[in-house]
């Protein structure tokens, strides 16, 4: 009960003050926020709006899982950005060139960007390790390198050929055959709802981001593997001391960030078909956020994944009202995170305090008895 | 005339602890006055509230008859109280000169400092208390006793006839002590008050006046020093008897368990470890003695297969594994606690359960090739907190709401059930009660007669003459002396420590 408690008073907390700074804002731009809380609230019943809130929400958690399996152990992988980035260009040129039975391209495609993902991630974790390069520093760079140097030069090389009449449509990698798709699942949908309208489609990554989860929770929780890990990133010399070798540690730790990384770029390729000239872009660092805000945890980051995408695709319906700028939304899910941050941190100092407190008394009540019998015996 | 300091009914609450209850203390000006207790007693505590680190929650404080209420050391400070912490707050790369005037320098006007009038200031303060100092020294090139020297000139630089003097022993060898002793006879010669905590009795008993036993946070008794005995004393501050590390009869077999050869091991690119050859046999507890910093460290870290190993070998029952890692290490059977529980022992922010598997969690009860059995880690620690006595009202809570003695309980009983074969205890302890350590020794007997082959590093000398079956000292690297417990007093290996006293060593140290 107590736990519970402690583990839900920070995130409330911090969303109520989020609300309160987000209404002050509000308000001193001369918009109604109460108006506009009730077209974003309004808006994001219905739907298709939901399924656009899934569709945004199932990368923003890949990402986050991403970011959490390497701040698990005290890893700063700012690389997501640029590992997914080069993971969707290179399944998806992978993808264009072969054809295969549904099931089987759609794996491959998926294998091959987590590899490209864990391979590019893992240039970090071997710089780390044998050069002592801080990670934050080289995954930085490895993201410039990516998006600045390797994507452009590469989507230049694999521009699919184009027809007589130029089509911006024709720009991007070879198409993938639809063998190679994940399909959507707005049959499953509408098993417990109504038919979705306005040609919305729910994506199927999100069955895989659920799985990710699901693995994220198995992997930290159950197995030797997240045990090494999590202890790495409490006390690393405990770690060492306790047999987990630390390089190795960080060099798979940063592999398998950047294998779920690979996975986000698979949903709009999902969708687009290919590589496309303007790849949604940004959707790495948001992963920092939304893992930050459910504190690492599988089913939080759920929550914070399903806020930031509400923010991102509920704030579109205040463009076609005027009640405020959408703006709003980016600046309340800054607002959520600072709040955050430092709500868990009053948060585990107070529970830290409640243990030692609890934990004394119950020995207290125990050993006022026992030293009556020492003092007995003497 | 009015009593130095004077503490009426001081009580100070922390979450779930009193850590001083309705305390009472009167010292007197010029007197030497020492506070004994046991670790928690609540001595560090009171100290604090009298240096005003600390506010008390009830009480008074009278500071020469005149009622005082500290809200930070600097009012302390102006009451002219002064306090000598345990860890020196020193800069190495400053003169001594520097180093004293540090935060009260006194200046030309316009900033810049007044070199001349501080040496003279300075000078003078030594003077009058009889304290030798070489005041244009580096500190870094000081030896620890001299730096607590400079400590407490420090402190009578800024006008304190007051002093506290945190364990100021503890990090002294008794050469050392017998220099400090000789120097706070000059400063009470010279008028000042000292209030020094130590719980080692026999120093206490040679240079106290009077001694103040707490007990829990209670003042069990003030008396003066005379007619009273080590042994009283101990049985205020234990209040029951009191536990001895004394071994029974030996039972060192002809088994050779650890053999370590010409050992050279580097720390930071220096040579720590110089060509260092050993044998522990099953049943032995091998006692390394050294003053701290002389390679003790890093002949744990090449054992546990974390040190950079140049040269030499290590063998476990005739296997070569100095080359392993340290997980297969421990899984051939070598159990390890370290010095610093909270640095290499603990994860402290996971539960007890948790911290029984680390480093067993690669086998089972605790876990297997891939998996972690979380029913099999739990009950395990259920029966580490049953035999071993930790203290908590459940394995679910985290280690750092554990006191130190069950923190170190169970990591004590968590090496000690996985049957290791060999066990390298640093330091095993170090900063628990009297009650945890005696459970500890027990426990480590125990295994002894169970044919454990222990190396036991302690800077608590009884404590490595007490358990150990051979004691070796260390000084700079190198194994200086071999020695049997049956017939070394502290002062001897003291000696042997600080390198005043040499035995003749022949290159292979497992010959005797």
């Amino acid at each position: 009960m107590r736990r519970i408690a402690f583990s839900l008073a920070a995130p409330v907390g911090a969303f109520v003050l989020t609300v309160i700074i987000s209404t002050i804002a509000l308000w001193i731009f001369g918009s109604d926020p109460f108006e506009a809380y009730g077209d974003m609230l309004g808006h994001a019943r219905k739907l298709e709006t939901q399924v656009d809130i899934l569709n945004r929400a199932t990368p923003f958690y890949l990402s986050a899982v991403a970011a959490a399996i390497g701040f698990r152990m005290n890893l700063f992988n700012i690389g997501v950005e640029g590992q997914y980035l080069i993971a969707f260009l290179i399944a998806a040129q992978v993808g264009g060139l072969i054809s295969l039975p549904t099931v089987l391209h759609i794996l491959i495609i998926m294998i091959v960007a987590m590899i490209t993902g864990a391979l590019y991630a893992g240039i970090a974790g071997v710089l780390k390790t044998t050069r002592g390069v801080n990670e934050v520093v080289s995954t930085i760079m490895l993201n410039a390198i990516a998006v600045g140097g390797l994507i452009a030069w590469l989507q230049r090389e694999w521009q699919a050929p184009l027809g007589e009449q130029f089509s911006s449509s024709d720009l991007g990698t070879n198409p993938i055959d639809d063998s190679g798709l994940m399909p959507t699942i707005n049959g499953l949908l509408e098993i417990f709802t109504r038919e979705v309208g306005q040609g919305k489609e729910l994506t199927g990554m999100l069955l895989i981001a659920v799985l990710v989860g699901i693995g994220y929770h198995v992997l930290l929780n159950r197995t030797r593997f997240g045990f090494d890990l999590r202890a790495s990133g409490i006390n690393p010399f405990a770690a060492r001391a306790g047999g987990v070798p630390p390089k190795r540690m960080v060099v798979a730790a940063m592999m398998l960030s950047g294998a779920v990384a690979g996975l986000i770029g698979i949903v709009e390729l999902a969708d687009r078909g290919k590589f496309p000239p303007d790849p949604i872009q940004g959707l790495g660092f948001a992963g920092i956020a939304v893992a930050l805000l459910g504190r690492n945890h599988p089913g939080g980051m759920v929550f914070s994944a399903l806020l930031f995408a509400f923010l991102d695709v509920s704030s579109g319906v205040l463009d076609t009202t005027g009640v405020a700028s959408r703006e709003i939304a980016t600046i309340m899910q800054g607002i959520v995170l600072l709040t955050a941050v430092v709500a868990y941190g009053v948060a585990s100092r107070v529970k830290e305090r409640d243990e030692a407190r609890t934990a004394a008394e119950a020995l207290a009540a125990g050993a006022s008895t026992s030293t009556e019998t020492v003092g007995a015996s003497a | 005339m009015a009593p130095a300091i004077e503490l009426e009914g001081i009580t100070k609450r922390f979450p779930g602890v009193v850590a001083n209850d309705n305390v009472n203390l009167v010292v007197e000006r010029g007197e030497i006055h020492a506070i004994c207790g046991e670790n928690g007693a609540g001595k560090s505590t009171l100290m604090k509230i009298l240096y005003g680190m600390q506010p008390p929650d009830e009480g008074t404080m009278r500071v020469n008859g005149q009622v005082v209420d500290f809200s930070s050391p600097i009012d302390a400070i102006d009451k002219g109280i002064g306090m000598v912490h345990q860890h020196f707050m020193l800069a190495d790369q400053l003169t001594v000169l520097e180093n004293v005037i540090l935060g009260a320098e006194p200046t030309h006007g316009g900033g810049r400092i007044n070199f001349a009038e501080a040496e003279n200031h300075l000078r003078s303060v030594a003077d009058d208390y009889g304290l030798k100092i070489d005041v244009h020294e580096m500190v870094e090139t000081l030896e620890v006793g001299e730096r607590q020297r400079v400590e407490i000139i420090k402190v009578l630089y800024r006008g304190a006839e007051i002093l506290i003097l945190d364990e100021p022993t503890a990090v002294l060898v008794p050469q050392e002590v017998e220099a400090l002793f000789e120097n706070m006879r000059e400063l009470r010669a010279n008028g000042a008050t000292i209030l020094f905590i130590d719980h080692k009795l026999d120093e206490v008993l040679e240079i106290a006046d009077s001694i103040t036993v707490l007990r829990h946070g209670k003042t069990v008794a003030t008396l003066p020093n005379e007619g009273v005995t080590a042994h009283e004393l101990a049985e205020l501050m234990v209040g029951s008897e009191l536990p001895t590390p004394a071994t029974a009869e030996s039972t060192v077999t002809d088994t050779v368990a650890l053999a370590i050869r010409d050992l050279t091991v580097h720390e930071d690119g220096r040579v720590a470890l110089e060509s260092v050859s050993l044998s522990i046999h099953k049943g032995e507890i091998l006692g390394i003695a050294g003053v701290e910093g002389n390679g003790q460290g890093e002949l744990v870290d090449a054992i546990i297969g974390t040190g950079d190993i140049r040269n030499g070998s290590i063998e476990l029952h005739g296997e070569d594994i100095t080359r392993w890692d340290v997980r297969a290490r421990r899984e051939a059977g070598i159990g390890y606690v370290p010095e610093d529980r909270h640095h290499e022992g603990l994860l402290l922010t996971s539960p007890l359960w948790e911290n029984a598997a680390l480093g067993h969690q690669t086998e089972a009860p605790y876990g297997s090739r891939w998996f972690i059995d979380r029913a099999g880690a739990r009950k395990q620690t259920e029966a580490i907190r049953e035999a071993f006595d930790v203290r908590t009202p459940s394995i679910d809570v985290s280690a750092h709401a554990l006191s130190g003695g069950n923190q170190q309980k169970l990591i004590i009983g968590r090496e000690l059930t996985a049957n290791p074969s060999l066990l390298v205890a640093a330091h095993p302890t170090r900063g628990i009660d009297v009650g945890a350590q005696a459970a500890v020794w027990d426990q480590m007997r125990q295994a002894r007669a169970d044919g454990l082959a222990t190396l036991l590093i302690s800077a608590d000398l009884d404590e490595l003459i007490g358990l150990s079956d051979t004691i070796v000292v260390m000084l700079r690297g190198r194994l200086v002396a071999r020695l049997s417990p049956d017939d070394v007093t502290p002062r001897d290996l003291g000696a042997y420590m600080t390198g005043a006293a040499l035995q003749d060593m022949t290159t292979d140290g497992s010959a005797a």
